[in-house]
């Protein structure tokens, strides 16, 4: 089983199609994205002994089960970060299959923990287990396929990143139709779901695992000379994750990164209530509406990470910066002209260029640092996920409390807030502007 | 050691294959989100 797993036997022989190597990042990137779709279960985890109705003092609470998410998120930021130089040494078929006993292993383990009532151990299940899994997922594929696509990194990546931000769209119905179908008049039917999602997850997970391959040393695609004179970011040289985390480049990634998630996450987070108290439509149009921008945050993962390759990545980045500025300081105003559609397109503007900075950082990190150990320093920069993850929805929900303990009507609740935002982003332009090709000194001499 | 011995060309099938794998349940979580958003047009 070891050496079924180890790099050298997933080499790939000459003729092997690099279009091959996209699905395996799929399947494991739609499995993972179901943590975005974790929600569904929020309401469930908290009626498992009154069953029709939470019973107080015995079911959880709302707020309790909502740290579930949480924790998961901290842990695929710390896992990413930890095992991503052991993912480089190891390649990418034990990173899934890990990722896949993790994430698969997760939901079984919080099963459990349903079945005995014991929050610490869903918490360990779904939060820890699977949240490790998701990191490890996430930063599995991404070096891969940056060497089979040198031509189209951003295009690559975008596709499997895309995946995560599609893993929502197949989990919430999976869950909810499993949900039913398990459910009975004395039970949830959480303990059956969770296990199935486990074994599910975990088969196609595996998938990915067998299919993906390695390029082999050297290897370059059919009639793809890479170009003469590289644009000035990008560099010909490599950089090790251990150097990397020396060098100015990466902290202003972070930041970049930090930045443009944690406006984005703050609106996906508040979408709901704010398109309801700003321009008033029902709670079943707001449903639709989370359902919708949740559609621009994958395809805007595709689109402008695809775009990044021709206009390169920190034009991308100034663009989602400098565009995203003007239509988060546009939204006060639709809400003000009390403009459904206006509205939902500045969001759904906002939306891609969240998704779209996701997908465009690997592709960043290698024009900066080459492709060598590409996937440890993604790894190390999604940390700023993690920390986002928590100061975008702080923030929003901070200023919104504000606004109204001020006597700010509820429909304006949200306009410093935008403003705020858009000054956020103006920030990360300042960032982005500051990145330039790293120092010679940080160069990596040796042999890989 | 590679995994496949003989030097051959990957097959469209399975390529095919590959793609149907991931791209149909996408293709049914993206219909069933877009159901969903109707509500915001109706």
């Amino acid at each position: 089983m070891a050496s079924f797993l180890d790099r050298e036997r997933i080499v790939a022989q000459p003729g092997h199609s690099r279009w091959l190597v996209p699905p395996a990042a799929l399947a494991i990137h739609l499995c993972i994205g179901q943590a975005y779709g974790f929600s569904v279960f929020n309401l469930p985890l908290t009626k498992l002994i009154g069953i029709t109705a939470s019973k107080p003092g015995e079911d959880w609470q709302l707020t309790t089960i909502t740290y579930i998410f949480s924790v998961a998120i901290v842990f695929l930021g710390l896992s990413a970060a930890l095992f991503g130089a052991w993912l480089e040494r190891v390649g990418p078929r034990k990173a899934m299959f890990a990722a896949a006993c993790c994430f698969g292993g997760g939901f079984v383990v919080s099963a459990i923990g349903v079945k005995l009532h014991s929050f610490p151990v869903l918490v360990a299940g779904y939060g820890v287990l699977g949240g490790i899994g998701l990191g490890l997922g996430y930063i599995s594929p991404v070096s891969t396929l940056i060497k089979w696509f040198p031509d189209r990194p951003g295009m690559a990546t975008g596709m499997a990143i895309m995946g995560f931000g599609g893993g929502a769209m197949i989990g919430s119905p999976l869950g909810v139709n499993l949900m039913k179908t398990f459910a009975t008049p004395t039970g949830t039917g959480v303990f059956e779901t969770f296990v199935a999602m486990g074994v599910i997850y975990f088969a196609f997970m595996l998938f990915g695992a067998i299919v993906v391959r390695v390029p082999p040393d050297g290897w370059k695609p059919e009639g793809f000379v890479p170009p003469a004179t590289p644009q000035k970011l990008v560099t010909t040289a490599q950089v090790s994750a251990s150097s990397a985390i020396r060098t100015p480049q990466f902290y202003l990634l972070w930041a970049v990164l930090f930045l443009n998630v944690s406006a984005g996450i703050g609106v996906l987070q508040t979408a709901s209530p704010m398109i309801q108290q700003t321009v008033g439509v029902s709670a079943a149009a707001a449903a639709g509406f989370v359902g919708l921008i949740s559609l621009f945050n994958m395809g805007g993962r595709f689109f402008w990470s695809s775009l990044s390759d021709k206009i390169g990545r920190k034009n991308t980045y100034a663009i989602y910066f400098l565009l995203g500025a003007a239509v988060y300081a546009l939204v006060p105003t639709a809400a003000g002209m009390k403009s459904v559609p206006l509205f939902v397109t500045l969001v759904c503007v906002i939306m891609t260029m969240y998704g779209g900075g996701f997908a465009t950082i690997p592709a960043y990190l290698r024009d900066l640092f080459g492709t060598m150990q590409v996937g440890a320093i993604h790894g190390r920069l999604l940390t700023a996920w993690s920390a986002a993850g928590v100061a975008g929805p702080l923030l929003i929900n901070f200023m919104r409390d504000q606004q109204t303990k001020s006597g700010v009507p509820l429909e304006q609740a949200y306009n410093v807030t935008m403003y705020i935002l858009a000054g956020v982003l103006i920030v990360g332009f300042v960032c982005n502007a500051l990145v330039k090709p790293v120092d010679a000194k940080f160069h990596f001499q040796g042999t890989k | 050691m590679s995994e496949n011995t003989e030097q051959k060309k990957s097959s469209a099938a399975a390529i095919a294959f590959a793609w149907l794998f991931v791209g149909l349940p996408l293709l049914w979580g993206v219909s069933q989100t877009v159901q969903k958003s109707m509500a915001l047009f109706k």
